[in-house]
C-alpha cells in the first residue's frame, strides 16, 4: 500500500491529463460523415470507462483480499473504489449522452450499449443498498465483498459483451468497427493513449484520497 | 467423487422433502395458475385484442414476465426455509459447495416443472399459434435453467442480509434483466419460426452468462456460509 502515499504518479496523472487538454483540442482529427469535430469527445467519453475500470478492478482485487484476510481497512478501500467508480461511471453516460445527442440525434435513444450500461449502473446501485441493509459491520464487510466480486464479470459481461452480440450504434458493436480499426490515426493516437492513461490515474487518485479519510474517520470512531 | 456424492443426497433431501410438503410447487403453481387467469379477464375487457398486431409481442412478453415473478417467489424460498440450526448442521456434513449445487439442480427441476405446466397453462387460456413449437419449448427450459442458477445465489446473499424481498428484487433484476431480454427474443424467434441457426449466437450468450454466474457462486459461497 505504499503507492498511495507516492507523489510521481498523481503528478503525471495530471500532466497527462492537462496534455490531453491541449493536444485533445489543438491537435487535426479526421474529418468523418456525421461525427466532425465531435469525434474529440473521444478523449474524454473513453477514458471515463477506462478510469471506471480500472477502479472496479482495483476493488475486487481488495474484496478478494477481505475474503482472505478479514481486514477491515480493505473493506473500506474496496468500497471507496465502488464509490470512485461510480462517479466515473456517471460521468462515462453522460459525455456518452451528449456524443449522442450530436451523433445519434437523441441524448437517450435506447441504443443496447445505453441500456445495459444503465442496467450495469443499478448493478453497482445494488451493491450500496446491500451495504446499507447490514448493520453489523463484519457481516456488511464480507457480504458485500461476495456482491462486488459477483457483480464485477456480470458488469463486463453487461456492457462489453452483450452490445457486441445485438445491433448497436455504438461503435465496436454490431459489426461496427471500433475506433481503433482505421478511424484512429496516428495523430489522435498521441492525445487518446495519454488520456486513457492520465485518467486512470486519476480516478485512483480520488478512490485513494477517499480510502485515507475513511481510515482516519475510521481511527476516529474507534473507542481505545 | 465425495462432493458428487453429498451433492446428490443433499438433492434428494431438497427433493423428499418437497414431495411431502409440496408447499413450494403448489403454492407457485397456484400462484402461475391466477396470474395468468387474471391476465386472460383482463384482456377479455378489450374485444378484438387477439387480432390486434401486438397481440404476438404482448403474448411472448407477458409469457416471461409471469415466469420471472413466478421464479423469484419458488426460489427465493431456498435459503428462507432453513432454519438456522439446520444449516449448521448441513455444513458440519457437507461441503459449502455441495450445498450450493444441490439447491441449484433442485430448483432447476421446480422451476423446469413449473415453467412447463405454466406454458400448458398458458397455452390454454391464450391461443397462439407457434412457428416452432420444440424449440419455444427447449427455450423455456433453458430460461428456466438460467433464472435458478441466478436466482439461488442471489437468494444465498438476501437470506445473509436479513432476508426480505426487496433486497432480492434490487440485488436480482440487474442481473436478470439481460438473461430475460435475450430469452425474449430467443422465444420471439422460436414464435415466428425462423432459422434455428439465427440464434445460436444468442444461446452461446445465454449459457456464457450461466457458466460465469455458476462459476462464481461456487467460489464465493463457501465465504458466504461462514458466520
Amino acid at each position: 500500500m505504499k503507492f498511495i502515499y507516492q507523489t510521481w504518479w498523481k503528478v503525471l496523472a495530471v500532466l497527462l491529463v492537462l496534455s490531453t487538454l491541449i493536444t485533445g483540442l489543438i491537435l487535426p482529427v479526421p474529418r468523418l460523415p456525421i461525427l466532425h469535430e465531435t469525434i474529440r469527445n473521444l478523449y474524454f467519453h473513453v477514458p471515463m470507462w477506462m478510469g471506471m475500470l480500472s477502479v472496479f478492478t482495483i476493488s475486487v482485487y481488495f474484496s478478494i483480499k477481505y475474503l482472505k484476510t478479514g481486514k477491515e481497512e480493505y473493506d473500506l478501500a474496496a468500497v471507496e473504489c465502488v464509490n470512485t467508480g461510480l462517479a466515473f461511471f456517471t460521468l462515462g453516460l453522460l459525455t456518452g449522452m451528449l456524443w449522442a445527442k450530436y451523433a445519434w440525434g437523441e441524448f437517450w435513444s435506447g441504443d443496447p450499449k445505453q441500456n445495459s450500461a444503465a442496467i450495469a449502473f443499478l448493478l453497482y446501485c445494488a451493491y450500496l443498498v446491500l451495504r446499507n441493509s447490514i448493520d453489523e459491520e463484519q457481516k456488511r464487510a464480507k457480504i458485500s465483498a461476495i456482491y462486488n466480486i459477483f457483480a464485477f464479470p456480470v458488469m463486463i459481461v453487461l456492457i462489453f459483451v452483450l452490445p457486441r452480440l445485438t445491433d448497436s450504434l455504438h461503435p465496436g458493436s454490431g459489426g461496427n468497427p471500433a475506433f481503433g480499426r482505421y478511424d484512429l490515426d496516428n495523430g489522435m493516437k498521441v492525445a487518446f493513449y495519454p488520456a486513457m492513461l492520465g485518467w486512470s490515474f486519476i480516478a485512483i487518485w480520488i478512490a485513494t484520497l477517499r480510502y485515507r479519510i475513511r481510515l482516519i474517520e475510521n481511527k476516529r470512531n474507534n473507542i481505545n | 467423487m465425495k462432493l458428487f456424492d453429498q451433492t446428490w443426497e443433499l438433492f434428494k433431501k431438497e427433493v423428499v422433502l418437497e414431495w411431502r410438503s409440496k408447499y413450494a410447487f403448489n403454492g407457485v403453481l397456484l400462484y402461475v395458475v391466477s396470474t395468468v387467469f387474471i391476465c386472460y379477464i383482463s384482456f377479455t375487457l378489450t374485444p378484438g385484442f387477439e387480432k390486434s398486431d401486438g397481440y404476438k409481442v404482448v403474448w411472448n412478453v407477458l409469457f416471461w414476465i409471469i415466469i420471472l415473478f413466478a421464479s423469484v417467489n419458488a426460489i427465493a424460498k431456498s435459503f428462507l426455509q432453513e432454519s438456522k440450526s439446520r444449516l449448521l448442521y448441513y455444513y458440519s456434513i457437507a461441503s459449502p459447495q455441495a450445498i450450493i449445487l444441490s439447491k441449484t439442480i433442485y430448483n432447476i427441476l421446480l422451476m423446469s416443472l413449473l415453467s412447463i405446466l405454466a406454458l400448458i397453462v398458458y397455452l390454454l387460456f391464450f391461443t397462439n399459434t407457434i412457428g416452432d413449437p420444440l424449440f419455444y419449448f427447449l427455450v423455456v427450459i433453458l430460461g428456466s435453467l438460467s433464472f435458478s442458477t441466478v436466482f439461488t445465489m442471489i437468494s444465498a446473499i438476501a437470506s445473509k442480509a436479513g432476508n426480505n424481498g426487496t433486497l432480492m428484487a434490487i440485488l436480482s433484476f440487474p442481473v436478470i434483466i439481460p438473461v430475460i431480454l435475450i430469452l425474449i427474443r430467443l422465444s420471439k424467434h422460436a414464435m415466428d419460426g425462423l432459422d434455428r441457426s439465427s440464434s445460436y449466437g444468442d444461446i452461446g450468450a445465454l449459457c456464457a452468462i450461466n457458466v460465469i454466474v455458476m462459476a462464481t457462486a461456487l467460489l464465493l459461497f463457501p465465504f458466504l456460509w461462514r458466520d
